[in-house]
């Protein structure tokens, strides 16, 4: 206590100085990320965003990087700590969603499960090429009529000799027409498994979904699997029941925890720059009151999220984390970025709605972000749970 | 080819920096970045290699006891780093810096020496050629393209309206423009590997200096004053009463960028 308490002076950024917990090696991440998506991301996200499109060779971009399955370790993988993931798709995310969806779902949804519950075989064959981008993969859980509630799925595999074959459609699936593999989880006579499908399997079809108003920078397809057969070997052979997809999720959600304060900051710092520069009635509109309130609460939650995200990712590290915590990162992060998204909004006026500033898209993307990967209502649920005991929706 | 790459560890130029009141000097944070312009000779330095068989190792005098900046550029590939991490060399000036520099390279053995053109930070855009003096071998100054081999080097020197293509024998020095190549993304791994790789800490007494002849007391100069730069003069508005192009074609011919 002999250092007496500093003033301060004026603040950028990193009000708490949250980043100075980070080591060396995680800064260099963050830094490379932040760079890379500096030179290749914000350049061209308006127009992807307008377009409606994600240039496929950003893929290989960032296999080459390492973003691909960083967290997870050998088959050509980085082998960061969960921190490191966390502040890569912080980055990316402060570029935008869709962006940081592709990296969760390549390294989370779909080498994740491959590498947790696959056999040695399927392993080598997958994890390589899908570490460098050559190969992207898909997660098929959802469908149309199975949201929060997976084990209503219909897509059904049954044994057919030596094979397997797989019927039944799965919708909302990110990544699923530029996929080379999907990850589809169908019940069987002995619960629901995990299958790697290669998409030019006959049988196999996808088609995308155009008109949407978020994360248009990231393809978001309908997989039909009319009688696709598989051979006996690809059915993943460590995992059965919904505990397999589910595990899958909690390795995402937490990039999503990390993922939803890049999108925050982004939009506050935005939004501050914006009331500096911006001048009404003859001075910045920073220099207003209702401003300036707006400013420091947009600020406050980017700074809480952050921290909240840096607690849970040296959480999950040390091996402590529950799913239960990831469900409070993930319900409560998203929910304040859509709200700091929804104020800079307000900040920037009539220039919010433009493609001209990163607001809107963010704010559109957070709504995606808010309902995928467990809804906002599921968390809330799990956490009603977790602390009265009693399940409310199972 | 044994390649030697000179590189500086900076404060991160997105934060505020201040100066010390007495000296002037900048006061040093804990943790310093890689000078942004010094990416551009790692990777000159990492491609000659990749062409030659040859080995990157870089130099840099701190006094700060960060290792952030070294750690980016052995990401980048760099194979080993030599650190003179002195508190007495602190406040040295350009040709204190050289020497130490050239002292350094000289015991490890070199080919090539590749530096920036200069430090963010200092700007004094002497260090290279005073490197070169010193270990007595030319010095090839603003470098867009590099190429080694065969006992030369080959370069492209940009100049004011374009380059001269200059050749020397090797061992030589080398400074490079930034935009000379497109630096590499260290990679994931490069940055888990890098904790790895061999930092050979030196001080200013094992390259046989004493306290007297580097730091504030050796540079032989002091910095009196620092005071700020006049604030830019408001531009000249062109109203375009259809001649406006011929005043901004003036005006271009004027700064000579045609």
């Amino acid at each position: 206590m002999s250092t007496p308490i500093k003033p301060g002076g004026e603040y950028r950024g990193d009000f708490l100085e949250v980043d100075a917990m980070l080591d060396d090696e995680e800064r260099l991440i963050r830094d490379t990320v932040r760079a890379f998506v500096a030179d290749r991301v914000l350049p061209d996200i308006a127009d992807w965003f307008a377009q409606g499109t994600i240039p496929v060779e950003l893929a290989k971009e960032m296999g080459a990087m390492g973003l691909l399955g960083m967290h997870l370790n050998g088959y050509g993988t980085a082998g960061t700590n969960a921190v490191s993931y966390g502040l890569a798709c912080r980055e990316l995310e402060a570029g935008d969603s869709g962006v940081r969806s592709f990296v969760s779902v390549q390294g989370s949804l779909a080498m994740y499960p491959i590498w947790a519950f696959g056999s040695e075989e399927q392993k080598q064959r997958w994890l390589p090429p899908m570490a460098s981008g050559e190969i992207i993969g898909c997660f098929g859980l959802t469908e149309a009529d199975a949201g929060s509630d997976p084990e209503a799925m219909k897509t059904s595999a049954r044994q057919d000799g030596s094979d397997w074959v797989i019927d039944g459609t799965k919708m909302w699936i990110t990544n699923g027409g530029i996929a080379g593999v999907a990850i589809i989880w169908a019940h069987t006579e002995n619960g629901i498994r995990g299958f790697i499908v290669p998409t030019d399997t006959p049988g196999f079809s996808t088609s995308d979904i155009r008109y949407k108003m978020s994360l248009r920078a990231s393809v978001t397809s309908e997989l039909v699997l009319d009688g696709v057969r598989v051979p006996g070997d690809a059915i993943l052979p460590d995992v059965v029941g919904l505990k397999g997809p589910l595990s899958c999720l909690n390795e995402a959600r937490l990039g999503i925890v990390f993922g939803s304060t890049g999108a925050a900051r982004a939009c506050y710092e935005a939004a501050l720059s914006y009331s500096k520069e911006r001048v009404q009635f003859g001075r910045p509109i920073a220099s207003f009151q209702l401003t300036q309130r707006k400013l420091v609460e947009m600020m406050v939650k980017v700074n809480q999220a952050t921290l909240l995200a840096m607690h849970l990712g040296r959480k999950r590290d040390a091996g402590t984390l529950t799913a239960q915590q990831v469900s409070f990162g993930k319900m409560v992060n998203v929910r304040s970025a859509l709200e700091v998204a929804r104020e800079a909004r307000s900040v920037l006026g009539a220039n919010g709605i433009t493609l001209e500033y990163p607001v809107i898209r963010h704010m559109n993307n957070l709504e995606s972000v808010y309902t995928y990967e467990g809804t906002n209502e599921i968390h809330i649920l799990v956490l009603g749970e977790a602390i009265t005991g009693i399940s409310a929706f199972q | 080819m044994k390649i030697a790459v000179c590189v500086k560890q900076i404060p991160d130029p997105a934060t505020p920096y201040e100066l010390d009141a007495e000296s002037h000097l900048v006061v040093r944070p804990q943790d310093q970045v890689l000078d942004d312009t010094d990416r551009y000779g790692v990777e000159v330095g990492l491609q000659l290699a990749e062409a030659n068989e040859g080995t990157v190792t870089l130099f840099s005098m701190s006094p700060s006891g960060s290792l952030q900046g070294i750690r980016q550029a052995l990401a980048m590939g760099a194979d080993k780093a030599v650190l003179i991490d002195d508190q007495a060399l602190r406040g040295s000036a350009a040709l204190t810096t050289a020497r130490v520099l050239a002292a350094a390279i000289e015991r490890e053995g070199f080919d090539l020496v590749i530096a920036g053109t200069e430090s963010t930070d200092g700007y004094t855009g002497v260090v290279p050629q005073q490197i070169a003096e010193i270990l007595d071998v030319p010095a090839l100054s603003f470098a867009r393209r590099v190429e080694a081999g065969d006992g030369k080097v080959t370069i492209e020197r940009q100049t004011a309206t374009g380059y001269d293509v200059v050749e020397s024998p090797l061992p030589a020095v080398l400074a490079v423009t930034a935009g000379s190549v497109e630096p590499r993304y260290p990679t994931f791994k490069g940055i888990m590997q890098a904790k790895q790789k061999p930092i050979d800490n030196l001080t200013a007494g094992d390259l046989g200096f004493g306290d007297d002849d580097v730091g504030i007391a050796g540079s032989g100069q002091s910095i009196t004053a620092v005071a700020p730069i006049a604030g830019r003069q408001a531009g000249e508005i062109i109203e375009d009463d259809g001649e406006a192009h011929l005043r901004i074609v003036a005006l271009l011919e004027e700064t000579k960028v045609i």
